[in-house]
């Protein structure tokens, strides 16, 4: 449905757009010149573009709704575009169309770091802030990355649960994605120095390492051949959501059901069934909503002019608290997001 | 190599005249030199190695479970692979065929709530059947060879998989219970889709070994053109042939949603090759005319038992995948080596007599 109305629009702004530059030339030479005053197309209100790495996806579903939430209490005229499939090229035309209707700023989830860069930069040069989220461009194409969690943060959050569960002592398995898939291997190598150095993990040991490709019916397979070559395992961290819904699925109705301890990181509907039958105690991941949330207050800071993008700029985010802008103009969200039998229900991503 | 007099008399006899034989003899001779016995042998000493290595491979309540239930998927696709390629075909487009109702299997109980899983599983079959048949038709009637109408149909029913589900995926919580205990539940330590699966397999070897119809898919493998001048009703048994390749690989993509919970875009991908490497491996002529879906059964099993059981071996993946790719290539030389012998000693009674 989705699908179906916003193509036509996206073509029919292009349009507009193009009819409006070509009323909106001689104008333009003059109002750029004073700073403050282009973003009055709305009367006063802000106008942004939210553009995800594609529609139809839960997890950008749930991220606009919390950049909408934000849009209302600034009064921000914020609009949703994106392609259909999450292919770098796809998403030109958008930035493109975003910098001619002349928005003040555009929130991307980008689907290339370096692809986007020459569209990107046509857009700041026409006076659009641009911030990431989600996923970065090259930090020198963009404003401000809005960054979910970092590698440490993620790392630290899935020992701290599997310790919990398993009372802080035992065999642990790892079940990844690909043997090359980068962020996983950043992540498990950050937690094997953990287990070696901090003194809570002393009576925790990794056994094994196992990979399941991010492909259901494998990463199944390997849950059940860790469960038979290591009797003694107590836990399982699976840091990919493919991983760790299918080895809730084999734990679900295997006879290791609540012996064995299972976290990782997951989305909620993908875990929604293991959690409510008691297979999954709790599993994390980022609330992409608060992503969404936090990058709509961040614009609005950019566009205000409140903050320049600098390192130790910092603004506010309504029920979010304060935040500070870091190093490379990234901003943190915070630690990893907890889900467990309590507030699963309030997530549908 | 020493064969004493009487056994060589007797398996030449049993090759050129079986007749001859006590039916007694000739089931035993039949069974002992039977490919399917050397493969169950196989997948029997890689069962007794990997529990003697770890007694939970087969002594606990999960991997007795496991043994049975992981092969039902592929032994059902290798099943209707196995009675295509017995009539000299090949059916390439199983996989997406069965990833299109993995999917229609989630998206039905998403949209009718309360929908009978037998309903579903129906659909499944008769959405199967009809993606075989399409594929039959185009065989029998278009005159050209399956591999290249198959290799077509498997991207096209991948496509329509791809532009229908998109980035969605069905999760196991869109799921009713009761379906998703299908996928495990058991009676007498049995699991019910093995035995769905064994029910499957009873009656397409029955069906091939007895009946006119079964018997006819032989003649057209052995001899395609012969077929056709003796009279044979070629494209009618092809197309049943592909139909039920298609309804096994419906009922496939079922189970499968039953059992793993999960159906992302992938699924199924590069199983046509598992289930045709089942088939050949066990003892299927990839030039059809000969084999038995029993052998296919038994290839389906060792096939999925050794994935099973070189992890447990300590053995890693890439060896894992060349040990399949040996094994393939083993039963087609031992498939030349038995059909060049079987040649030449029917060629010698000739001359004796």
């Amino acid at each position: 449905m989705k699908f179906h109305t916003r193509r036509p629009t996206a073509l029919a702004a292009i349009l507009l757009s193009a009819t409006l530059a070509l009323t909106a030339c001689g104008s333009d030479d003059t109002g750029s010149d004073s700073e403050g005053g282009d973003s009055g197309s709305g009367g006063g209100d802000l106008s942004m573009t939210m553009l995800p790495k594609n529609l139809g996806n839960a997890y950008f579903d749930t991220s606009t709704k919390g950049a909408m939430s934000a849009a209302d209490e600034l009064s921000i005229d914020l609009e949703e575009v994106g392609p259909e499939t999450g292919s770098p090229d796809a998403q030109v035309s958008y930035i493109n169309t975003a910098a001619q209707q002349g928005k003040d700023a555009l929130i991307l989830s980008a689907n290339d770091p370096e692809a986007l860069c020459d569209a990107i930069d046509e857009a700041r040069s026409a006076d659009v802030k641009v911030i990431t989220f989600d996923a970065d461009t090259n930090p020198e194409c963009r404003d401000l990355f809005i960054n979910a969690a970092t590698s440490e943060g993620i790392a630290a959050k899935q020992l701290e649960l599997i310790s919990e569960q398993i009372g802080g002592s035992g065999e642990i398995a790892i079940l990844s994605a690909t043997a090359n898939a980068t962020n996983q291997n950043a992540w498990i190598e950050m937690m094997e120095a953990e287990l070696a150095e901090n003194p809570d993990y002393a009576d925790i040991e990794l056994v094994d390492t196992v990979y399941g490709d991010d492909e259901d019916q494998k990463s199944f397979d390997q849950t059940e051949a860790l469960l038979q070559n290591h009797p003694d395992l107590k836990g399982i961290i699976s840091p990919t959501t493919v991983g760790i819904a299918a080895a809730a699925r084999y734990l679900s109705d295997s006879e290791f059901k609540g012996k064995v301890a299972l976290t990782g990181l997951g989305t909620p509907n993908q875990m929604r069934e293991f959690v409510e039958d008691g297979t999954v105690t709790a599993f994390a991941l980022w609330n992409p909503g608060d992503l969404g949330f936090l990058a709509t207050y961040a614009a609005a800071a950019l566009v205000a002019g409140d903050i320049t993008g600098e390192e130790g700029d910092s603004f506010d985010a309504g029920e979010l608290g304060t935040f500070e802008v870091g190093a490379d103009g990234v901003v943190l969200l915070g630690e990893p997001f907890t889900f467990n039998t309590d507030n699963i229900a309030d997530f549908d991503f | 190599m020493s064969h004493t007099d009487v056994e060589a008399s007797a398996s030449e006899t049993l090759l050129v005249e079986p007749s001859r034989l006590s039916p007694t003899r000739r089931a035993l001779g039949t069974v002992l030199r039977s490919r399917e016995l050397s493969i169950f042998l196989v997948l029997v000493a890689v069962t007794v190695l990997a529990t003697s290595k770890n007694e939970s491979f087969l002594f606990s309540s999960d991997g007795l479970r496991n043994f049975l239930l992981n092969p039902s998927i592929l032994l059902l696709l290798a099943v209707g692979q196995g009675v295509v390629i017995i009539t000299r075909n090949v059916d390439l487009s199983v996989g997406s065929v069965m990833a299109l109702t993995a999917y229609l299997t989630g998206r039905l109980f998403i949209e009718v709530p309360g929908i009978p899983v037998v309903a579903v599983i129906a659909a499944c079959l008769v959405v199967g059947a009809l993606l075989g048949l399409v594929n039959g038709a185009l065989v029998a009637y278009g005159g050209v060879p399956a591999l290249v109408i198959t290799l077509g149909t498997l991207y096209i029913y991948r496509g329509i998989m791809l532009t229908w589900a998109g980035s969605d995926r069905i999760n196991a919580g869109d799921l009713p219970r009761e379906f998703l205990r299908l996928g495990t539940r058991t009676t007498l330590g049995i699991p019910w889709m093995t035995i769905l699966a064994f029910v499957v397999l009873a009656a397409v070897g029955y069906y091939l070994h007895t009946a006119r119809g079964g018997r006819e898919m032989y003649a057209i493998g052995s001899d395609p053109d012969a077929a056709v001048l003796y009279g044979l009703p070629v494209k009618r048994r092809l197309l049943a042939a592909f139909v039920l390749s298609g309804a096994l690989a419906g009922l496939a993509g079922a189970l499968y949603t039953a059992r793993y919970g999960t159906v992302s875009s992938s699924v199924g991908s590069g199983i046509e090759l598992q289930a045709v490497a089942a088939a050949v491996i066990g003892g299927i002529a990839i030039f059809g005319g000969s084999g038995t879906v029993w052998g296919a059964a038994i290839g389906a099993f060792l096939l999925v038992t050794i994935n099973r059981a070189l992890p447990s071996l300590g053995i890693e993946d890439f060896w894992q995948r060349a040990v399949v790719g040996v094994l393939i290539l083993g039963a087609i030389v031992l498939d030349r080596v038995l059909a060049t012998r079987q040649a030449r000693k029917l060629a010698e009674s000739r001359d004796h007599s």
